[in-house]
């Protein structure tokens, strides 16, 4: 049925045609991101899954492959991600609020924290080529399993473990590259002044996905950098 | 109800929080806690990625019923997957 002019008078000019008020339009789309969520948490639940059934199978080959990692980088890059998360949280406040200014300052810290973390990332990930810790032909992990000194680490296990670092940090990071790409883009909107506070779903939804990813890092750091750490 | 406006005390709070939280669970992972390291470990993630959801992803303050139900159902069914696989796996004579 056509909108009365009245009606379509008092419209904001956010509002499709097929929500009832702004209060339906954003309510849904924040459903509908949540659905999103749902699946993403079910599909990084499998490789959770994956690596938690190994590392029972063969925990003193992943303590000793966990060790290899750089905890400070790690430490850091964690540190990295929540400082984004802050920031992601001030841009959405900012666009409630209606500042502009505000908002693009906050979105561009963002990109430059997300792409510091992929950085520290690349320099990790360097250092493991370096190091023939990549699955593979040319596989090869030094040293013995912590506590045991004279047990050489089991290469098959110890490449299980890469193979499994290098999947869930890589799909994180593919998770954070796309992140950065949506960052970009609402950067440029919010520079052109395109949320409000009437209008800003864009913004608050992108967040929740930032933050998603956040979470995802925040179980992936103790569980690959921090298997086994003590003396 | 329209959207909640959290406090940037609030956010500033939770943001020192889960930095704190990052130290000590990197700190932790040295001392010698026999079993208890991954336990600790993922009880302190579980407690930061709760300080995300609720506070930062607007959870706490959601006027939507089934936003919450979304997400419950989705942690209940990760249980499900991760709960029942390693009752198997853990319990096997090999």
């Amino acid at each position: 049925m056509a909108d009365s002019p009245m009606a379509v008078g008092q419209h904001s000019p956010a509002l499709q045609h097929h929500f009832a008020d702004m209060e339906q339009q954003r309510q849904a789309s924040s459903l509908g991101m949540w659905l999103f969520l749902a699946t993403e948490i079910m599909f990084f639940g499998g490789m959770f899954c994956a690596y938690l059934v190994y590392r029972y199978w063969y925990f003193a080959d992943f303590a000793a492959a966990s060790k290899s990692l750089d905890i400070t980088l790690g430490t850091v890059n964690t540190a990295v991600l929540i400082c984004s998360s802050l920031t992601v949280v001030l841009a959405v406040r900012a666009a409630q609020l209606g500042k502009r200014q505000e908002q693009v300052v906050y979105l561009a810290l963002t990109l430059v924290l997300g792409l510091a973390f992929l950085g520290v990332k690349a320099i990790e990930w360097t250092s493991k080529f370096k190091e023939h810790h990549i699955p593979g032909a040319g596989f090869h992990f030094e040293g013995s399993v912590p506590q045991h000194p004279g047990q050489p680490v089991d290469q098959q296990h110890a490449q299980i473990f890469f193979s499994l670092y290098f999947a869930m940090t890589g799909m994180h990071a593919l998770h954070m590259v796309i992140g950065v790409g949506i960052f970009s883009y609402l950067l440029y909107h919010a520079w052109k002044g395109s949320y409000t506070p009437e209008y800003h779903t864009p913004l608050e939804n992108s967040g929740l996905y930032w933050h998603f990813v956040d979470i995802v890092w925040i179980y992936l750091f103790p569980l690959l950098y921090l298997i086994d750490r003590k003396k | 109800m329209s959207e909640h406006i959290v406090p940037v005390q609030t956010n500033v709070a939770v943001w020192l929080a889960l930095l704190v939280l990052t130290g000590v669970t990197a700190g932790m992972a040295f001392i010698d806690l026999g079993p208890f390291n991954t336990i600790v470990a993922l009880v302190i993630a579980t407690f930061k990625a709760l300080l995300v959801a609720l506070i930062f992803m607007h959870v706490k303050y959601a006027s939507e019923r089934l936003t919450k139900v979304v997400l419950i159902a989705a942690v209940f069914f990760l249980m499900i997957l991760l709960g029942l696989s390693l009752a198997d796996y853990t319990t096997r004579l090999l």
